[in-house]
């Protein structure tokens, strides 16, 4: 399977209440960036073999100008090589989208965009600190659609502390309202370190129960294939096998992929490494000519083997016996006979044809599937 | 860097019998006798500042964390009186549970005399009047000593009124002192010796010494632990221990200083210690007397007892793999605990372990945290039993303490289980609760008597099964912690008795099983069911928990499984992170057992048995 490629845009407007992810608010830094990360692409030259995925994320990468994604894109395919199909996506803000942005990316190559929605609720995007509102999102869709995406990708978020059920399934009514090809359905998780948080750990509301949460998973997953939708893994959905996310599969299914920009992960198979989480000092560390790693690790046999049985079975494509054998050369049927059968009994996982499928319920339970 | 002891003491001197006092310290758990030992020996300049650490006496890491005193310890602290003269006191610190009372009447008989602490807040409780009355059957000076004066709650006056009423002493003679903050330290010490009389002996007699304790040194065998009645014993003499019947050559003789102190010889009336070449602890008796070969003593001392483990429970490792280590641990743990014995056992569910015998289930505790942290096991303990005794069809007769061995029910003529006398003291106002207790635990042939107004002595008559588990635990709560409790084993006696069975998911955990009262086995199965399903962590498929009598089920619970657990993100970053997690887990359930597919946790063996109100 080819390599994808990541880069993380570490910049955003302002950071949402509930997000974890790397980001600095200081565009200042936009122009001594791009330089270093095209200094980086460079230490990787000739190191992995055809691309076929490029995959923006951050941060906020719609935040940059069209010319300055531009810029990025040519660089990747003047150090790189791709593939032809090669699936270009960009994570963008709905208050990024004006028709005219949306066309300049589009001129760019990128030809998937996943919009960061996360609700069709004015309230619901308050609580999330987000700086758009509903009708921004609507626009963005409209906007994406007019300037020519037919692969477009909305991200939504459910198990809000004061979000109504209906309230959830009327955004996902409204989202399907625009046959997005993709959907992401996130449970907010509640990052330790974030202001939302801090704001649960302080007592300042109490989360939807475990019972609520196991009733909008499912209720999403059943709704989302009753309109066609697959669900292929914990938190995504495709309106068909053909719109399925290329990059993010690669995660799940343990294809290389390689990481550019601050606190971005590479993996080669057999070890993996992460960037300094640290826009200055991933500037800093380019500077000198040195490629920015803040860590690495060596998987062992065991580790890969660990990795795969809970990142198999948080995918519809579930674990396939044979290759399991093959790469590991674990019988899980063999070793593990009495708890499969147990959950399979339980209707969490299907065991069919030499492969472990979880069950809808199985991926609700998908942390404790990957106990096994 | 220690002070060495006084000049009568030293190599070569004679003993000035009249400048020894031997003593211990007698509490209630937590009214500070570690505390104030702590004080007595930085008194005595023994150990200086840099050595020191709390809880001076309590060696083992258990001991500190729990505040309780598992072996006997003891020091010799120098002390210059007012009088102007060196004295020697000898303190023997002693056990403080009732697994252990044996040991500690056996510390007691080392003494003249005891310091019996009350802590100035809380008075006079259950143990306090327990000790004592301990302390008065083995004859001693009793020095009532009120602690934690410095306390704001702090009332004294009413300790001695109490002193008085409830403890018959008199409570002029009592001291207070706050030993946190060291005062009144001097004054105990000076009492010490004007009040405890000095040992009385004869250096000359025949060899007659008392073993309290033993302990293991990797490089010199077995520390015999002794108060040296009658007679002198030097290094080179030829010993014989006399109920065990073995004779050994003294290597060493020495005091408890810190570090221990060589010297020549130890006389009547002396604290100390003797090395012979012994092997193992398991080889000295404790309560044994020593005596010279060549010139023994007529007889031995009085109130041996042969120590008898009477809890039994299966240890096995929780990863097969470590078994051989387990093997080697218990071995070594063996060469310093006398009373703990074992041997070959295997389970169906829990796979190859040994058998072992404890003096009580707090001694079963003991050894099982000890196994853990200073051999760094994980094990886990089948369900404790007593030894039962059946009679058999042919006219065998069998002693069972493991349900596995339990004999075929039809074969069974006549069963039987160990019964104890217990007694208990405790304020009236608690009879009800106490006798409810009895009752539910098969109490009978009670009889009461009034040591003291408003005090009771309850006599009675019960089944060790009943007592050993948690009996002492609920005794506390029936009577707020003003209860004490003692026993001695008397007989069997016909009982009928079942094998309790406990399924999970339908598989049989032998490991599990338990061997119970008939009559109460019904209720025996629910507990048991109940126990386990707030003891096993719910898992995602469902749980049956069943408790069955000769394949009949009797009593079941459901676990049922949870719904949801799932990371809703996991890109490029997240996988190391939750891999992570992941191994953190898998090696968090090495701590549990694998039973078919149910993971069970270590404290669900031995929490099967605990009942509602501990």
């Amino acid at each position: 399977m080819a390599p994808g490629l990541y880069i993380h845009i570490p910049f955003c407007l302002s950071k949402c209440d509930y997000c974890d992810f790397y980001s600095v608010t200081q565009r200042g830094k936009i122009p001594l960036f791009i330089p270093s990360l095209i200094r980086e692409m460079e230490m990787y030259r000739g190191v992995f073999g055809r691309f076929d995925t490029i995959y923006l994320g951050g941060g906020t990468p719609s935040l940059l100008g069209a010319d300055q994604t531009g810029q990025i894109i040519d660089a990747l395919h003047g150090t790189f090589l791709f593939s032809d199909d090669t699936e270009v996506t960009i994570e963008a803000n709905p208050g990024d989208l004006t028709r005219e942005a949306a066309s300049s990316l589009r001129a760019t190559g990128i030809n998937r965009i996943n919009i960061g929605v996360q609700s069709f609720d004015d309230g619901t995007l308050a609580l999330l600190g987000r700086r758009h509102g509903a009708q921004e999102a609507i626009s963005a869709i409209e906007n994406v659609r007019g300037a020519g995406f037919d692969n477009v990708g909305l991200d939504l978020m459910y198990g809000v502390p004061g979000q109504e059920f209906r309230s959830w399934l009327e955004t996902l009514h409204t989202a399907l309202s625009f046959a997005p090809e993709h959907l992401s359905c996130y449970q907010l998780t509640l990052e330790p370190s974030t202001p939302l948080g801090l704001k649960y750990r302080s007592g300042e509301f109490v989360p939807p129960d475990d019972d609520l949460l196991y009733d909008l998973f499912m209720k999403t997953s059943e709704t989302l294939e009753e309109e066609g939708y697959v669900h292929y893994e914990v938190s995504n959905f495709a309106r068909g096998e053909e719109w399925m996310s290329r990059h993010n599969s690669k995660y799940w299914d343990h294809t290389p992929y390689l990481g550019l920009g601050p606190a971005a992960h590479s993996f080669s198979g057999a070890r993996r490494w992460w960037n300094h989480r640290c826009l200055d000092r991933y500037i800093e560390e380019i500077g000198r000519n040195m490629p920015p790693i803040g860590g690495s690790e060596i998987l062992t046999s065991e580790q890969l083997l660990l990795e795969s049985l809970y990142l198999g079975l948080r995918t519809k494509r579930g674990i396939d016996l044979e290759e399991f054998w093959e790469r590991y050369r674990y019988d899980l049927l063999q070793e593990r006979h009495g708890l499969l059968n147990i959950i399979q009994e339980e209707g969490l996982i299907t065991i069919w044809d030499n492969h472990i499928y979880p069950t809808r319920r199985g991926l609700a339970m998908s942390d404790s599937l990957s106990s096994l | 860097m220690y002070k060495s002891l006084p000049l009568h003491k030293r190599e070569g001197f004679l003993v000035i019998m009249k400048n020894i006092r031997n003593f211990s310290i007698i509490a209630h758990i937590d009214h500070g006798k570690s505390t104030l030992a702590d004080r007595m020996i930085q008194y005595s300049g023994v150990v200086d500042a840099r050595n020191f650490k709390d809880q001076m006496l309590d060696n083992m890491d258990i001991e500190r964390e729990r505040g309780i005193t598992i072996k006997s310890q003891a020091i010799t602290l120098p002390y210059r009186s007012k009088d102007g003269k060196e004295y020697t006191l000898n303190l023997i610190d002693t056990p403080g549970h009732v697994d252990f009372s044996y040991e500690v009447s056996r510390s007691l008989a080392s003494c003249e005399g005891v310091l019996l602490l009350i802590d100035a807040v809380q008075g006079v409780q259950a143990q306090t009047v327990a000790n004592l009355y301990m302390a008065m059957e083995h004859d001693l000076e009793i020095i009532p000593v009120i602690n934690k004066i410095d306390l704001p709650a702090a009332d004294v006056e009413r300790v001695m009124e109490q002193i008085d009423s409830e403890l018959g002493l008199d409570p002029y003679t009592s001291l207070a002192c706050s030993a946190k903050e060291g005062t009144g330290v001097e004054e105990i010490l000076e009492a010490i010796v004007q009040k405890i009389p000095p040992p009385k002996g004869d250096p000359k007699a025949e060899l007659a010494t008392t073993i309290f304790d033993a302990q293991y040194d990797p490089f010199r065998g077995t520390i015999i632990h002794c108060r040296v009645i009658d007679g002198t014993v030097r290094s080179g003499d030829i010993i014989r221990l006399m109920h065990a019947g073995t004779t050994h050559k003294v290597e060493e003789v020495g005091h408890f200083l810190l570090p221990r102190q060589k010297d020549v010889r130890l006389s009547a009336g002396e604290v100390g210690y003797i090395i012979a070449g012994i092997k193992t602890v398991s080889d000295v008796q404790i309560g044994d007397t020593i005596t010279s070969d060549r010139r023994p003593c007529a007889k031995p001392l009085p109130g041996f007892k042969e120590s008898k483990p009477v809890v039994f429970a299966s240890i096995y490792p929780i990863a097969s793999d470590d078994y051989e280590e387990l093997a080697v641990a218990l071995e070594k743990y063996k060469l310093n605990d006398a009373s703990f014995v074992y041997q070959k056992d295997s389970s169906i569910a829990l796979g190859q372990g040994f058998r072992c015998g404890f003096l009580g289930l707090l001694h079963l505790e003991i050894v099982q945290e000890r196994l853990e942290r200073e051999y760094d096991l994980s094990i886990i303990l089948s369900v404790p039993s007593v030894r039962y005794r059946f009679m058999l069809t042919d006219g065998t007769v069998l002693y069972i303490d493991n349900p596995a061995h339990y004999p075929d029910a039809l074969s069974i003529t006549k069963s039987e289980e160990p019964y104890i006398r217990a007694a208990m003291m405790f304020p009236e106002r608690h009879m009800g609760a106490v006798m409810k207790l009895c009752k539910e635990k098969r109490g009978e042939n009670s009889s009461l008597s009034y040591p003291s107004p408003g005090r009771i002595e309850l006599v009675i008559e019960m089944p060790l099964a009943d007592v050993i588990y948690d009996f002492y635990d609920s005794l506390k709560s029936a009577t707020q912690g003003y209860g004490s409790f003692d026993y001695d084993i008397l007989d069997y006696r016909e009982s009928k008795l079942a094998l309790l069975d406990i399924l999970v998911n339908g598989e049989r955990v032998d490991a599990l099983s338990q061997i119970v009262f008939r009559g109460t086995a019904r209720e025996r199965g629910l507990r048991a069911c109940e126990r386990l399903k707030e003891e096993i962590p719910r898992q995602m498929f469902k749980i049956a928990i069943q408790g069955a009598i000769g394949g009949e089920i009797i009593s079941r619970t459901t676990i049922t499984p949870y719904r949801k657990d799932v990371t809703a993100k996991c890109y490029g970053g997240d996988i190391t992170r939750k891999r992570k997690l992941l191994e953190k887990q898998k090696k968090g359930k090495k701590r549990m057992k694998m039973v078919g597919s149910v993971a069970i946790p270590q404290s669900a063996f031995v929490a099967i048995l605990k009942s509602d109100n501990t």
